[in-house]
Parts: structure tokens; sequence; C-alpha cells
């Protein structure tokens, strides 16, 4: 339509009943109920009315912008002047007087305005007013005259009469959409029956949401179904049900669609944001559904049942089956309600089927339950937002029935990293503390003297199962069956592995008998090689209390003590005595027993050490004996099952005893370094069966030594301490016995594993 | 890896039947019917509690030649009847478990739509989309 030029008296009267029309104070489109009204006031035919409506492009449009107000009441004023209507009559008409209109629609429009007021007040939600359309070059101005309230006069008068005002009807719904296009929609829904424009008005509504910028234009609101069904739909009489159309989108027109079930259409359409994402739900829309969603459920964070649920969106007409589609791609968490988000997105999505959108196999992302929950106070939304599980506390009952999709968030996490540890730990990890924990648990029960050891190494094992289960959450979970698994058999995994993720499972754990291996690998080495270094240290410093100490303060937090008692007795020392700690564990775990009493014999430690490699050895395996004990809080009870095993290994060779004590010695050297890493070097430093035999020489040795070992009373802190690096370093042999066993095992499951492959396939039909 | 995938109502009558298309589907159709038989033989010989000790998974109902069918039974008497074929690598009790497991989640959720009326037939596409999966699992 060509611009629209107006007089100034012209202007006034029209900007005038614009702000009449402008219920909504919107300035910028008008109320379609009230500029229906007005135009039934001019005291025109209905088709003639129609007409002008189509004319002024708000047919088109679905609203009655700035633009095509001022051109519908140019075509009034044509029409009342009896010139036909013509699109170019707008300008072409000189001197048109100005429309007129029957004041008597005051009243009606006032009653009308009542109605109207509830549905804009209603419709305020909407948000927007939609610009005026950009086309028309009208002048849009306010300052209205008076002039106004003449044509309401004789409005009022035609209404009556005008068919248009039927009490609404399905029809309206257009006139609905309208409203609700025009954000206006103010009571003009509700109450518009505008019988006569009903299918027109339709159009409108979807020219309307077809404005929305463009693609997806939701060929408008159409009109909620008038209200019946709105009202149906939505609880409330009127109005809300049109969804905010986009000022926006109402400009453009070109996607105009007219809705299938235009005006039945029950839902609102919205005209889809269509930006970016036609599945998007624009606020306007947003802040509609959760109208609506009041409606049904006051409580947004509450759920909507899927039968009210059901009934609900029963109203819009669709097909059952389309309805079952859209609750499925909407019904997130497979609850059987809904929540908010959830219930945003099969609305929208009931919208867009309205508009001839089809409906999408997966829930678009834009209605993923999370987008609501974070915008809206309702959270929920699980369903309308796959998002939301991440983000919203996935009320409780939307879980899938399968799973619970907030707990699938969280489990899975939890899942996977028990999954790592649990893959990482199979190994006897704890296996080596345990064993050492074992031993230390049996040289306690022998000797009640130990201390900490004695207690701690009898519960170790379940302890440090239990401790690994409280320290590392899900890594524990899966440790924990790790450990239950090595302790009560294993050393299948590699101990090297085991070793690493025990140590860093332990290191979790902090506590206690984990700290033996220590949570980082770096540590452990620090002890062993403190250790080894402290050996020679002390011994050169004649260990005292201080040092002592301070060299188990050394001791990387694992085992503070460890150092300093693997560190007197040296390196060397250590490992034999940890050999032979192991064989006399087991072997002589009566003789570790009257070692352990000999805890704080760190004097004659000292004694000894100077002495010769064996008395160091069997210091060390005193310290070791006694210092299992102590070490049991820090050896996690994979070292003692290690040290079981070990133990077992050595009762084996036990008989070798002291002649390869020496030898021993020379292996079990590198051992004791990284006490901690002896899962993983142990088994590489270690040959299997010498070492073994070897170490429980040793460890015989030492252990034999011990028990002649008497305590004195005079030096407790010494020999306490002097006991703990003994423990502590029969703990680290201990443990790498273990891994080293455990490493042997591992091969030899795999040999088995092979022999078994190739029996399976030289073995004819086996399967058959 | 199911070649026919069947939920038959409580009534007996068939909610949902799909089958790969490679063969004759009557046949399929058939082989479900004459399996109820079976189906309804084990529910009657399993607990008398009614439900509280029959196990949800029937297992092989009978196998021919060509195929085995198995048998699961929900709570509320809705069977579910899954023909595999013999040619495949046997399948394992435990993934014929899990199969089941997933159908009957399937079905739960087909069930919490408020717009599907128990007793009318399957129409969900989700549940489409989990039997299909199922099923091309075969080739």
């Amino acid at each position: 339509m060509e611009g629209l030029t107006l007089s100034d008296a012209e202007q006034k009267y029209y900007s005038d009943l614009f702000s009449y029309c402008d219920i909504e104070s919107t300035k910028k489109v008008v109320v379609n109920g009230r500029v229906l009204e007005l135009f039934r006031a001019a005291q025109l035919p209905n088709d003639v009315v129609l007409q002008i409506m189509e004319l002024c492009g708000a047919t088109r449009l679905g609203y009655f912008g700035r633009s095509q107000f001022y051109i519908a009441l140019k075509l009034v004023a044509v029409a009342q002047s009896g010139f036909p209507l013509r699109v170019e009559s707008i300008n072409t008409v000189k001197d048109l007087p100005l429309p007129r209109f029957v004041a008597s629609k005051n009243e009606q429009e006032s009653r009308h305005a009542a109605s109207y007021s509830s549905d804009s007040e209603n419709q305020g939600s909407y948000s927007g007013v939609i610009p005026p359309p950009p086309g028309r070059g009208q002048v849009k101005k306010g300052s209205i005259s008076h002039d106004t309230v003449q044509p309401r006069a004789s409005a009022d008068q035609q209404e009556p009469a005008s068919p248009v005002v039927s009490p609404q009807q399905s029809p309206p719904t257009s006139p609905h959409t309208w409203r609700k296009h025009n954000r206006h929609s103010s009571g003009g829904n509700s109450e518009r029956p505008l019988g006569g424009p009903g299918p027109f008005w339709s159009p409108f509504g979807e020219a309307q949401s077809g404005s929305s910028a463009g693609d997806a234009v939701w060929s408008g609101h159409s009109p909620p179904p008038p209200q019946e069904n709105w009202v149906s739909f939505a609880d409330t009489p009127p109005t809300s049900t049109l969804l905010t159309m986009h000022p926006a989108s109402v400009q453009d027109q070109t996607t105009v669609r007219t809705v299938a079930s235009a005006t039945t259409a029950n839902e609102i359409r919205r005209q889809s944001s269509s930006y970016d994402d036609p599945w998007k739900i624009t606020d306007e829309q947003r802040q509609y559904y959760i109208n609506q969603f009041k409606t049904i459920q006051p409580d947004l964070n509450g759920f909507i049942p899927g039968s009210a649920a059901k009934e609900f969106f029963t109203k819009s007409k669709l097909p059952i089956l389309e309805l079952s589609h859209i609750w499925e791609l909407s019904d997130f968490d497979k609850d059987g309600a809904l929540t908010l988000d959830e219930f945003c997105a099969a609305f929208h999505l009931v919208v867009a089927r309205k508009n001839g959108y089809d409906l999408p196999e997966k829930l678009p992302e834009s209605l993923m339950p999370k987008l609501i929950d974070l915008e809206d106070a309702a959270d929920v939304g699980d369903q309308p937002g796959e998002v939301g599980y991440s983000g919203s506390p996935a009320e409780a009952p939307p879980s899938k029935s399968p799973s619970m999709p907030s707990l699938n968030q969280t489990w899975p996490e939890l899942n996977q990293s028990s999954e790592d540890t649990a893959i990482v730990h199979p190994v006897p990890i704890r296996m080596t503390p345990s064993k050492i924990h074992m031993q230390e648990m049996e040289l306690k029960r022998t000797g009640s003297d130990h201390t900490n050891p004695t207690s701690p190494l009898l519960v170790k094992p379940s302890d440090l199962s239990e401790e690994n289960k409280i320290n590392t959450a899900v890594k524990f979970a899966s440790g924990n069956t790790v450990d239950g698994y090595s302790s009560s058999d294993s050393f299948t995994s590699d101990p090297e592995q085991i070793g690493s993720n025990v140590t860093r499972q332990r290191s979790h754990s902090g506590t206690s008998p984990d700290n033996t291996a220590p949570p980082p690998p770096p540590p452990r080495p620090q002890p062993s090689h403190s250790r080894s270094s402290s050996l020679d240290m002390n011994r050169t410093f004649t260990v005292t209390t201080g040092q002592q100490q301070a060299g188990v303060v050394a001791h990387p937090p694992a085992v503070p003590p460890r150092p300093q008692p693997s560190q007197a007795p040296g390196p060397v020392v250590h490992r034999p005595v940890d050999a032979d700690g192991l064989v006399t564990h087991t072997s002589t775990s009566p003789q570790q027993i009257p070692e352990q009493p000999n805890f704080a014999d760190f004097s004659q430690f000292e004694v000894f050490a100077a002495s010769s490699v064996n008395e160091e050895q069997d210091d060390e395996a005193e310290k070791h004996a006694e210092v299992l004990p102590v070490e049991k809080a820090s050896d996690p009870a994979s070292s003692l099952r290690v040290a079981k095993t070990d133990s077992k290994t050595e009762e084996k060779t036990a008989a070798s005893a002291p002649a390869n004590v020496s030898k021993g010695t020379t292996p079990l050297a590198p051992p004791p370094k990284p006490v901690r890493r002896r899962l993983k070097s142990e088994d590489e430093l270690r040959p299997d069966v010498d070492e073994h035999t070897q170490k429980t020489g040793v460890l015989a040795a030492v252990l034999a030594s011990q028990p002649s070992i008497p305590r004195s009373v005079g030096k407790d802190k010494k020999a306490i301490q002097a006991s703990i690096r003994r423990n502590k370093e029969t703990n680290t042999v201990l443990a790498r016995l273990n891994s080293e066993l455990q490493q042997q095992l591992k091969d030899v499951l795999e040999e088995r594993i092979s022999l078994e492959v190739q029996l399976e396939q030289l073995r004819p039909f086996s399967h058959l | 890896m199911a070649v026919c995938i069947a939920v038959i109502a409580k009534e007996n009558y068939p909610l949902y039947i799909r089958s790969t298309p490679m063969e004759n589907e009557l046949k399929f159709h058939y082989m479900v019917h004459t399996s109820l038989d079976v189906v309804d033989e084990k529910i009657s010989a399993m607990g008398k509690a009614l439900v509280d000790q029959r196990e949800l998974y029937l297992g092989l109902l009978y196998p021919t030649e060509d195929y085995k069918v198995y048998g699961y039974v929900t709570n509320s008497k809705v069977k579910f009847v899954m023909v595999v074929d013999s040619s495949n690598t046997a399948l394992r009790d435990n993934e014929i478990r899990s199969m089941f497991r997933k159908l009957h989640n399937s079905y739960t959720d087909v069930m919490c739509n408020p717009f599907y009326n128990p007793g009318d037939p399957i129409q969900s596409r989700a549940f489409d989309s989990m039997v299909t999966s199922m099923m091309i699992q075969v080739c």
C-alpha cells in the first residue's frame, strides 16, 4: 500500500483513535478488538469492514499497526464517504471527512474494555509491542483529539447489529490471535466474537505469526481457539492463550501461513523466534507458557500430572497420536509428569504443530529442559531441557525408568572415575599394604606390645578397604572392590599398576594406613631414598631421637616414620629385612611377635647396625617387624596381603635361609628404595624366585635375629622409632615381594590363558 | 538380534509386533501366536503368588530349527515375545535378558505417556526406534 498522507486533522484524529484502541498502551499496535469495535462503530457493513481490514494490511499482518490503523481509518472515511474502497483511494480521495464512529460505542467499548482489560491483563504478560509496520509511511503522531469519541458513539449503535459481535466463537479465534499478535489482544479475543471477521482473523493471526522473523513463522499464533479452546486450555478465559507475538515477526509478512486449524488452533502459536532456531522459545512465549502452567499447577516448581496435561493438550485438538509423540518428546524424564520446562517444550511443540510445523523426531535442543531451568524459576524442566539435567537438581521424580537422569549425570562421572580407578585398581596395590599389614597384624597378634601397629594391623585390611572407600568416593568404590579383590585374592593385577593405583588411592585416603602407600608416587621414592640415605645417615649419626624423628618427619606424608626406620637400617638392611620379615612373618610369625615387643630397641638396632650386615638385617627385620605394625597404619591393607603372599612364598624358600641372606640383601637393596614403588619397581627389580628365596632367607635371618634383641627401656623413643623404621622396612620389603609375586602370577596367568587359547584352537569343534 | 519382537497385551492380543521384513512376516506372527500358549503355561507353572515370585524373564520358550523364541512377562501380564535367529551365534541368555529389559523400559515409557491408552496399539516412535535398533543388530 502506498504511503498514507494524512492531514493534520486526520493525523490527530487517527492518533487519538489509535490511542483509544491502543488499550495496552503499546503505542504501536492497537487492540484488534478495539479496532474491530471501532470499525463496527463506523456503521459500515461488515464486508466493508473486512475489506478495509484487508486493504490496510491488517489481515496480512494479523494485527493493526499504526500504519494499518491509519490506513484503515482512512478507508473507513472513504467508505463512509461513499467512495469505493480502493487502495488508491487512501490518498486520492481528497478532503475526506474524518471517519465517523458511533459514539454509543463507548458503552460497549467500555464493556468490552472490561473484557479487554481482562484480556489485556492476561496479555499484559505478553511482551512487546509490535512495532509499526515499517512499510507504511504513515506519520504516527500521538496527539489525538477527542474526536475519537465520535466514532465510538456511532459504533455503539452498530455494535449490537454487527454480526461480528457474536459471542466468542471459534472463528474469533483469529481475532484472538490478532490480539495476541498485537499484544493488545486484550480482551478482544475473548470477547470479540467477530463472527464475520472470524475467518479473516485467522489468517491474520497467521500472518502475524508468520511475521516472526521469517522462517519459523508459526502462522501466527493462530488465534487461540477462541476462547473456548483456550479457556479450557488455559483455564483462563481469554486471552492468555494467545501467544505474545513477536512484534518483529509480525512485521515480516512474508511467512504468513495459514494455520491449518487456524480457527481452532488452540494453541497460541507462538511465533517462533525463528531467528536462528525455529524451536526457540521466545520470552513472550515462555512467559505465556508459564502462565499456562500456572493455571494448571500454581507451583512453578511442581509437576503437572499426566492426566491434567493430557486434558490440556487435548484442547489443542491435535490428533492423539501427535500429542502422544509430543509427549514422548517433551517428557524428558519419562516420569509421566511435566515440569515447567517440559511443559513449555510440549506447549511449544503443540503450537508448532498447530502452525503446521512437523514434529521433530528428537527434542530440539532449544527445548531441552535445561533452558527453562536456568531461565525461569521453574527449574525443572527435566523434560524440556535435556540440558536441565546437568543443571537442575533433577527433581527426583523425573528420572527415567531406566535411570535417573540426575543420577545419570552425576553417576556417569563417578562411574567413570570409579571405573577408571577400578580398572586401574584391580591391582593388588592394596595387596601390598595389606600383605604387610597382615604380617604386621600377625606380628601384632603375637606381640601385643606393639602400639599402634598391632591394633591397626589387625584391623587394617578392613580398614584399608574402608578407608579407601571413604577416602575417595568413587574411586575408592572401585578401589574397594579391588581391595577386596586383592586382599582376598590377588595379585592378579600388575603390581606396578596396582602400586601406582593404590598409591594414588591411598593418597586420596590420606589417612593413616594408606599413608604408607603415599598418595603420589613421588613420595614413595623419597621414603625409599630417604631410607636408604637416611639409613646411612642415621647410622653414621647414630640416630638420635631427634634425628629419628626428623627422619620420620622427612618421610613423605605416606609414612613419616618409615623413612627413618628404613633409613636407619640402611637400604640393604631394609631389603633383607623386608624379605626376611616376610619370611619371618609367615614362617616365623612367632618370632616376629617377639620382635615386635622389641619395638623400642632402637639402641639395639644401632648396635647391630654398627656390627654387621646380618645384624643390620636382623635389625631391619626387627624394624620391619616393628615397623610393620607401625606402618600398618600407613600401609594399605594390600601391603599386608602382599606380605602374606610374600610370606607364603618365603615360607617355601625359608629353608634357603640365612645363606641367602647376604645374597638376598643385595638384590633386596633396590627394592627398598621405592618402597612405594615397590609395586612397580619391585617386580622389575626382583627376579622371581631367587629374590624370594633370598628375601625369605634374609627375612628369616632378620626375623630370627630379632627376637634376640632385648628391649631397652632407656631409649624408648629411639627404640620405638627404630622399630617403626624396621617395620616400615619390612613393609616395604614385603610390598615389593608382593608386587613381584603378583607380577609373576600375572605372567603365569597370561601363559595359562595363552595355553588355553591354543587348546581351544586345537580342539576341533569344541563348540559343537 | 531379534528377527521379530512382539508385545502382547494381557488379553493376548498384540499391542505391537514388528519383524524384520526379510521373511514372510506372517510366519513370525504365527510363531508368536503359538508361543503364547507356552507363555501361559510358564506363567501358571510359576509361583502361586501370582507375581511375587514369578520372574519376569521366562527364557527360551521353544526352539525350532531356525529360530528360538524367548518370552518375558511383566507384572501386568503384558508379554514380550522375541524371536531370534538360531543361525546367529547363540545369543547369551544375559543378552536376551538385557534386550527384554530394554523392551520393558521402553514399554514403561510408552505407558507413562498420558496420551496412550493402555490396550491401544503402541504407536510410539521412540518405542519403534528402540525396537528397530534391537532388530537391526541381527544383520
